[in-house]
């Protein structure tokens, strides 16, 4: 049984733990000092060997991102912090920055020591307008106690309602002050990021997980996880579960130990689907409770370990109207810029609708599987690939279910059996 | 409404928070939100001005998020999220019974000007599910009564407080200037973590 290690939560539980005298009071600020004394390749080598990826969805070796910056090129370089969280599911970066930012600043002044640059942005999402305060007074307060100013600044930009600025080249589009569209790659942000200048984007987690690697060395983090997938993470256990939560564990850890741990699904009820990482990662079934949550594990089984985002479905959930919603949200969402996206997404619920309301017919269903696959790869950005991942895979698991649809006329569920408020009196 | 002189100081101080004016395109649109409660022409062409760009350029950045508002919008501003999760728990029944309770479809306000409702998107709480936000404040673990509770007491003067934020919630105004990145004092108001959020923590040290 893998058994829960905070590191990142540790100190969540008191009270004041988003101040910076709390964050002082366990060794913070401690591993940038040590950071500030070693020579900057040297902290980047400790990175890569720490095994430490990155925790925004794509599992990229931190280390390496920042290997690639280019050294003695008399340009500016920039880090930024990727707060923008929005996929479906996800909600580890918004609890970390309202319980502790000053590990996230503390890991910008390191990854920024690192990389070169004298230059933070965090982008964080405009819709968590508590979390920002959280993070703005963080900044102040570090400023205030000479931890930042001498060397590194940091500046919190605050988005304002658009998913896609999740994807790093829009967000640099986005912070630039333009409509947050995708670039073309390459060149890579690394290259030709911020400014056109040399640009590391890291997710929040990846640099608040760089301070205890600093400070516990890159063999304390390749301790904890599986071969490939090293460290603890942020799993954040959402739906028709008895207690939904953030659980941190070394990489690895699987659905079925964590359910076991925290209470299972609801009571009286048994699991139908979910999701490993966010809407944008391929359904799992009950079949797939047993598979080791890292990269490589959810990758063999068909998903991707994305954000962590487990959201449990029990079986009286209508899988087309929740395949359809997440449908919509792409389509809402989609930039516009590629035409595979804007127009796919588009066809993707007009088929979808017709569908859950029982008027379609079972060739729709093969003409979703070929939207899909005229979207997938042929998009601009991996927001079109995500918005084909729980239709394909919820066809493929569920193709019974799409057709009894058409068989009843209907949606076959009833929506009220599936709410929490069922049997609540509510 | 006119923008006053110290206005366009704290405009001006927002636009050197960058290596590059135009960066300063979306704080300067929160912060014109923050005085007119939208998005008006004047507030455009002004940011315009102030970083010699066209109007249309700043329309063109100011129509692309959902956040900036074409027109004005309620003192409290409520989005229910009805995103797959938590539309299933209880948010379609939630945004349906507030439409009914309010008398106003999604993006509409209330006569007296006090509510506007709006349907979003995943808000990252989804451990609290069903989640409402107003004013981009959270309300955890909602349900149709509470829900109900909560938009008359915003139209009764006395908005219930956030669950997890400020000991009271501030109107949208005051909500777009925090979003414009400056300080209200208030970040030290509220819990640091709701129980979800220790879950984990707290099972690991009773050994699990």
């Amino acid at each position: 049984m893998t058994k829960l290690v905070p590191v990142l939560s540790a100190h969540w539980d008191e009270k004041d733990s988003f101040t910076l005298e709390a964050y002082k009071r366990h060794g913070g600020y401690k591993a940038s000092e040590k950071a500030l004394a070693m020579d900057p390749d040297a902290v980047i080598q400790l990175v890569k060997d720490s095994g430490l990826r990155g925790r925004g969805g794509a599992g990229f070796p931190t280390g390496m991102k920042w290997g690639f910056i280019p050294q003695g090129d008399n340009k500016d370089h920039y880090l930024v912090v990727n707060a923008d969280e929005s996929e479906p599911g996800t909600c580890k970066d918004t609890p970390l920055l309202m319980a502790n930012p000053h590990v996230l600043i503390e890991g910008c002044i390191i990854a920024c020591h690192a990389i070169r640059a004298k230059h933070a942005f965090i982008y964080i999402r405009g819709e968590v307008t508590h979390v920002v305060r959280r993070v703005n007074q963080a900044i102040a307060d570090a400023y205030a106690a000479g931890i930042l100013g001498n060397g590194v600044d940091v500046v919190l930009h605050i988005g304002a309602g658009a998913y896609i600025c999740g994807e790093e080249t829009a967000l640099l589009d986005s912070l630039e002050g333009f409509r947050g569209q995708p670039r073309l790659r390459p060149p890579f942000p690394a290259i030709a990021g911020l400014y056109a200048r040399p640009t590391v984007v890291n997710n929040v987690e990846s640099i608040s997980s760089v301070p205890a690697i600093v400070l516990n060395g890159a063999e304390w983090y390749q301790s904890m996880g599986t071969e490939k997938s090293k460290g603890t993470t942020l799993y954040s256990l959402s739906g028709h579960v008895a207690n939904p939560g953030q659980f941190e564990a070394p990489l690895g850890i699987t659905l079925r130990e964590i359910l076991e741990l925290s209470g299972g699904v609801r009571k009286g009820h048994k699991l139908k689907f979910w999701t490993p990482g966010g809407s944008s990662t391929p359904l799992f079934t009950d079949e797939h409770l047993d598979v080791p949550l890292d990269y490589e594990g959810v990758a063999a089984a068909g998903s991707m370990l994305g954000t962590k985002a487990l959201q449990i479905f029990d079986e009286t959930t209508c899988v087309v109207r929740a395949v359809l919603r997440w449908t919509e949200f792409y389509k809402h969402e989609s930039c516009g810029k590629c035409t595979p996206c804007r127009e796919g997404t588009w066809w993707l619920v007009q088929i979808l609708r017709d569908l859950e309301a029982g008027k379609g017919t079972e060739a729709d269903l093969a003409k979703l599987l070929d939207l899909c696959d005229n979207i997938m790869g042929r998009s601009f950005c991996a927001l079109g690939d995500g918005a084909t991942s729980p239709i394909t895979s919820s066809i493929k698991y569920f193709r019974d279910e799409y057709i009894a649809h058409l068989t009843n006329g209907g949606c076959p569920f009833d929506p009220v059996a599936s709410t929490l408020f069922v049997g609540a009196g509510a | 409404m006119a923008f006053s002189p110290e206005d366009l100081k704290i405009m001006d101080s927002i636009i050197k928070r960058y290596p590059r004016p135009r960066s300063a395109i979306m704080p300067l649109l929160h912060f014109v939100q923050s005085k007119a409660g939208y998005v008006t022409n004047e507030g455009i062409e002004l940011i315009a001005k102030q970083l010699d760009l066209e109007a249309a350029e700043v329309t063109a950045v100011s129509t692309f998020y959902t956040q900036y508002k074409p027109s004005a919008i309620g003192e409290y501003h409520v989005g229910v999220c009805t995103n797959t999760l938590c539309a299933v728990m209880g948010g379609d029944a939630i945004f349906a019974s507030l439409k009914d309770h309010l008398g106003i479809e999604n993006d509409g306000v209330t006569e007296d000007g006090k509510v506007s409702l709006e349907h979003i998107e995943c808000n990252a709480a989804c451990d609290y599910a069903p989640v409402v936000m107003a004013n981009w404040e959270f309300y955890d673990n909602q349900t149709v009564e509470s829900a109900k509770e909560l938009v008359d007491s915003m139209r009764a003067g006395s908005p219930k407080p956030p669950t997890r934020g400020p000991n009271k919630l501030v109107t949208w105004k005051e909500a777009s200037a925090v979003l414009a990145g400056l300080n209200d004092g208030l970040a030290n108001e509220g819990v640091q973590a709701g129980q979800p959020t220790l879950l984990g923590l707290k099972l690991s040290k009773e050994g699990k």
